[in-house]
């Protein structure tokens, strides 16, 4: 069997199950099954990723002014986020929590977690961004080999993670 | 933890959720979860540096080094691996596609039973897997938070008051658990009925997909089964949106299965004993060939129809017939055409000696 596509033989066979017309079977070569999981799938709800596309186009296009913010820890810009749908950082969420929330309502129909949560975790999303930096810190002291800043960097880092325990 | 890379003893044996040994595993293959976990002092691994990538990767293997319970799993560094040997461990469901083919620092720590397994940057910093036999939630999510807990007591995990666990893409935050369970569907297929039974499943929040690849639904009648969203529930009532459709499906396959013996045993034997034949007999075999035989003869042997093949025995060839472990065990880097007659030759030393039957069921 020939891929749907192009001329090449169809070694995947995806199930797409809520499709407008029910469940589609689509016969693709490698590098189209590829394409074709990694882009929008047919139906918002077909696929996970689909969703997250698709809620991505129906939020609209942001203003220039959202587009072009940065986070200030790992430097990723909300333009950058839409385009890839990966987000850069853990301090993210809360850098862009505006813009984040109805997202996360439109995929998950929730904005709050509920389950488990880790014993141990830092305190607040500033101290997440700060451990980041730290610890960035960190490996710039140990290249130039002040070792003393550098321990003393590692112990801040650990006094924060502490903290974090519950 | 061990550092062991050989392969070969891997290749030779089969993952403990392949036994077909837990409940309705007639028709429920295995129950996976997984769970997404990133490190809080690292940026996601997209934003990362080769550096920080490398740096993730040792401290992650450091602090599972030093978890006592932990002492039997093996690391196998992804990055270092042949082509071959990294498409083996997708085949074997040790890792995803995406860690085989990306680039980096990254690997895979994976216990001697492999029911579980924990990916080293692949989307997230950490993805642990737990996989078993059957349908066999409970005690898989049981296995999974306590491996959880126990990474935890060593790593410090992004997390968020209101999000909860911090994960590259949004669609996995708050819980990052995705709750999978592989199901084997011939009958629902054979009569037409897979279509109407997934559009009444439509406004329950799960997805239903299809496998693809070598092994695919077209040929092999797999499908899969996980929640949609993890954010907004806890892990036990995400699981239970999935643990609540399954008996479902299950119980449509059954009826399928028996309306196709009472409406025409006899051709539903032959149907089935004539897959087992070509299987038995072929010169050459291509994957898909094999994977839609291999399901019949699978249904065949579970409606009791084929009583000289074991079950586990089907469920190792599924993957043992892929091409990595074909190379694998055959010790040789094989093309396309050459693969097909080894494949042949596989199945018939495994099927056809009834002796081998009784002796394989390692
Ligand atoms: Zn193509
Ligand atoms: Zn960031």
């Amino acid at each position: 069997m020939k891929c749907q596509y192009c001329e090449k033989p169809a070694t995947f066979h995806i199930t797409e199950l809520i499709g407008p017309d029910g469940p589609q079977v689509m016969h693709l070569c490698e590098e189209h099954a590829r394409t074709f999981l990694a882009k929008e799938s047919t139906s918002p709800s077909a696929s996970i990723a689909g969703a997250l596309a698709k809620q991505l186009k129906l939020t609209g296009k942001p203003s220039a002014e959202t587009e072009q913010k940065e986070c200030p820890v790992c430097g990723i810009s909300f333009f950058e986020f839409r385009n890839t749908g990966r987000l850069g950082c853990p301090y993210d969420y809360t850098h862009f929590d505006t813009e984040l929330e109805p997202l996360l309502v439109n995929i998950h129909d929730a904005a709050e977690h509920k389950g488990k949560h880790p014993r141990r975790a830092p305190v607040s999303a500033d101290s997440q961004a700060t451990l980041i930096q730290l610890r960035r810190e960190m490996e710039e002291a140990i290249e130039r080999e002040d070792y003393e800043r550098a321990s003393e960097i590692r112990d801040r880092i650990r006094e924060l993670e502490e903290t974090g325990n519950r | 933890m061990q550092r062991d890379q050989t392969f070969d003893e891997l290749a030779g044996r089969c993952g403990e959720w392949l036994k077909g040994t837990g409940p309705e595993s007639d028709i429920v293959i295995s129950s996976r979860i997984r769970l997404a976990r990133n490190l809080a002092d690292f940026p996601f691994i997209r934003r990362c540096s080769d550096e920080d990538r490398l740096s993730i990767e040792r401290t992650i293997r450091a602090r599972l080094d030093k978890i006592p319970e932990l002492n039997e799993v093996r690391y196998i560094d992804v990055e270092e691996l042949s082509e071959v040997d990294r498409q083996f461990l997708v085949e074997r469901q040790l890792i995803s596609r995406e860690l085989a083919d990306s680039d980096g620092a990254r690997g895979v720590a994976i216990d001697p039973a492999e029911q579980f397994s924990v990916m080293v940057n692949e989307e997230d910093h950490l993805r642990i897997q737990v996989m078993h036999s059957g349908l066999d939630l409970e005690n898989a999510w049981q296995q999974i938070n306590r491996l959880d807990d126990l990474i935890e007591s060593t790593i410090t995990y992004a997390y968020h008051p209101k999000y909860g666990y911090l994960t590259a893409c949004p669609t996995n935050v708050g819980t990052g658990l995705r709750v999978s369970v592989m199901m084997h569907l011939p009958a629902l297929v054979i009569t037409r009925q897979i279509d109407k039974v997934f559009r009444s499943l439509q406004k329950i929040s799960v997805t239903v997909r299809g496998l693809y690849g070598e092994g695919s639904q077209y040929t092999g009648d797999f499908y899969q089964v996980s929640n949609q969203i993890t954010l907004g529930k806890t892990e036990v009532e995400l699981m239970q949106q999935v643990s609540e459709v399954v008996p479902l499906l299950i119980d449509y396959e059954r009826r399928a299965r028996q309306f196709l013996v009472e409406q025409s045993e006899k051709d539903l034997h032959d149907d089935v004993s004539r897959a087992l034949g070509i299987l038995c007999t072929a010169k050459k075999i291509s994957s898909e060939e094999t994977m839609h035989y291999l399901s019949k003869v699978r249904m065949g042997v579970n409606l009791g129809l084929i009583d000289e093949v074991a079950v586990n025995i089907i469920n190792k060839l599924f993957i043992h017939t892929q091409p990595a472990h074909l190379q694998k065990l055959r010790g040789k880097l094989l093309g396309s055409s050459d693969r097909n007659i080894e494949r042949a030759n596989y199945l018939h030393q495994h099927l056809s000696d009834p002796g081998k039957r009784e002796s394989d069921l390692n």
